[in-house]
């Protein structure tokens, strides 16, 4: 892709300005790092750093069956959502394999934010309205069974034409930014009031900002407390330099994407397309957590059912380096007494901890905590070991 | 940007200083701008020979891996063991003591095809 064909975010021109230095990431021109890659991580570690997340897509979907479609094309259960909550979850494809993990907000009773990542917001899109369209006309076979046990209740859909949902792709007019750090709830008080309290974790809100409706969740990827704004996109700039010049009190800093994969990696939250990808399945990535098998109908849920009952053949680990060596790197190979055992997914050396850091999938004999691995950089190998997830933990 | 006016330079943004017989290498200011902060430095093996553009050491930052090249045809004779410990300082002080290897050169004719400051200088505008 060339340059002139990459996006920009409505804050790329404050990046530049600010002396950004600019890489294109999932079709976008984005900000890896402004200053340095571990300042930043340091800055949002000990005080607050501001990221620039207005790539990541953001669709509406509502109508009656909002909800009883969704339940049928995501794994968590939106059931378990109350009206202005969020959840984690998974987007399949028939195989079970990740086409995308996002973040669900039940906005309304029928109206929900998908918050999906930069770089599958059209492959995301067309899944979806693709189901949908096979639901409006009656074939969708997922749809059709969910909605019309929800028909059979009581108070059901007897008065709703089925397939009442209408999904819309905002992303072009939101923005979006992440504030995250431990002087979060101060920064929060200076923007938006003394007497406003900040949303509980998992939850989005809607507050005023000069005038202006923002949605802020109480959600991150950073593994500090922290917020996600999002906002339309003509007031990007001003909320953005405001968040700056309030924080500054408080240490802020602006982030780049260089930081946000290194603070996210220390908390092994996995980053889609080196961690996720159509290849691996939930289960496999140790994220079963967030599909609900007592669901009876959802896409890929057979073979979850399945994966989870034989166990899965490879699992994602979080390793640690041992000793004195390069960092770890995607695509690495791992060895186990001289059998290849798996390859690196993400790798770096690890800001916080000053040692190098990773994921991998391995096979599943293999994956006990604390099991002596090696990962083979540049022809040569180097011991790691096997950790318990996060690699980082807050003292 | 640093370019210091008694140092040759090469396309790959390795920089020479001249030291009789041999030369002694590092990464440009420029250059350690562009890789960002260096966490690994891995070290070309003493007493080994390199050709002119071979890959004989690797700088690494929390981003990237990125390969140094012998500017010039040539052996180690000494590498710079204080990267083991502090890799930063090939982002502190490029141009000092941030310098990786030092090679002895056959041959003092090859260094004309090297840049001086003036054209590395246009190289990175």
């Amino acid at each position: 892709v060339s340059e002139a064909a990459q996006k920009t975010t409505p804050l790329y021109q404050e990046h530049v300005r600010r002396g950004a230095r600019i890489i294109p990431f999932g079709g976008w021109l984005m900000p890896v790092q402004y200053t340095s890659i571990v300042e930043e991580h340091q800055t949002v570690r000990n005080n607050v750093g501001i990221f620039d997340i207005s790539h990541m897509g953001q669709f509406i979907v509502e109508g009656t069956d909002a909800s009883a479609w969704l339940n049928t094309m995501l794994t968590n259960n939106i059931d378990k959502l109350d009206v202005d909550t969020g959840q984690y979850t998974f987007l399949l494809n028939e195989n079970g394999g990740i086409i995308d993990d996002l973040i669900v907000y039940r906005v309304g009773d029928q109206k929900f934010l998908l918050v999906v990542n930069a770089a599958r917001v059209e492959e995301d899109f067309a899944w979806l309205d693709r189901d949908l369209r096979l639901c409006k006309e009656g074939r969708s076979p997922l749809a059709r069974r969910s909605l019309a046990k929800e028909a059979d209740r009581p108070g059901g859909l007897e008065t709703a034409a089925p397939c009442d949902i209408d999904l819309k792709n905002r992303s072009a007019n939101f923005g979006g930014v992440a504030i995250q750090g431990p002087r979060i709830g101060e920064l929060f008080h200076a923007l938006f009031g003394q007497d406003i309290e900040l949303p509980a974790r998992n939850t989005i809100v809607d507050l005023d900002f000069s005038g202006t409706n923002l949605s802020v969740a109480r959600t991150g990827y950073t593994g500090e407390d922290g917020i996600e704004v999002f906002f339309p996109a003509e007031i990007a700039t001003e909320f953005w330099n405001s968040a700056i010049g309030k924080g500054q009190e408080f240490g802020i800093k602006p982030c780049g994407l260089g930081a946000r994969d290194t603070l996210r990696l220390e908390m092994c939250y996995p980053l889609n397309g080196s961690d996720l990808s159509p290849e691996h399945n939930p289960i496999e990535a140790g994220l079963g957590f967030f599909v609900d098998l007592t669901k009876p109908n959802f896409t890929g849920r057979d073979v979850l059912q399945r994966a989870k009952e034989n166990g899965p053949a490879q699992k994602l680990v979080a390793f640690r380096m041992e000793g004195k060596g390069p960092p770890p790197r995607p695509h690495y190979s791992v060895f186990s007494n001289g059998e290849r055992i798996g390859e690196v997914t993400s790798g770096t050396l690890s800001p916080s901890l000053n040692y190098g850091i990773g994921m991998a999938y391995l096979s599943a004999p293999h994956t006990k905590i604390g099991t002596k691995i090696e990962i083979e950089i540049r022809g040569q190998k180097f011991p790691a070991t096997i950790e318990k997830k996060p690699l980082y933990k807050k003292s | 940007m640093n370019v210091p006016d008694d140092l040759l330079y090469t396309e790959s943004h390795e920089w020479l200083k001249r030291e009789g017989e041999n030369v002694r290498v590092g990464v440009t200011d420029h250059a350690q701008a562009e890789l960002t902060d260096v966490v690994y430095v891995e070290l070309p093996k003493m007493d080994r020979e390199a050709n002119a553009h071979e890959a004989i050491a690797v700088v690494e930052s929390v981003k990237a891996a990125s390969d140094i090249y012998a500017p010039v045809k040539g052996k180690v004779v000494d590498v710079n063991k204080a990267l083991e410990s502090n890799p930063a300082l090939i982002n502190s002080d490029p141009f000092g003591q941030g310098w990786i290897f030092v090679l002895k050169i056959g041959n003092a004719d090859d260094l004309k095809q090297l840049k001086d400051a003036a054209a590395y200088r246009k190289q990175i505008g």
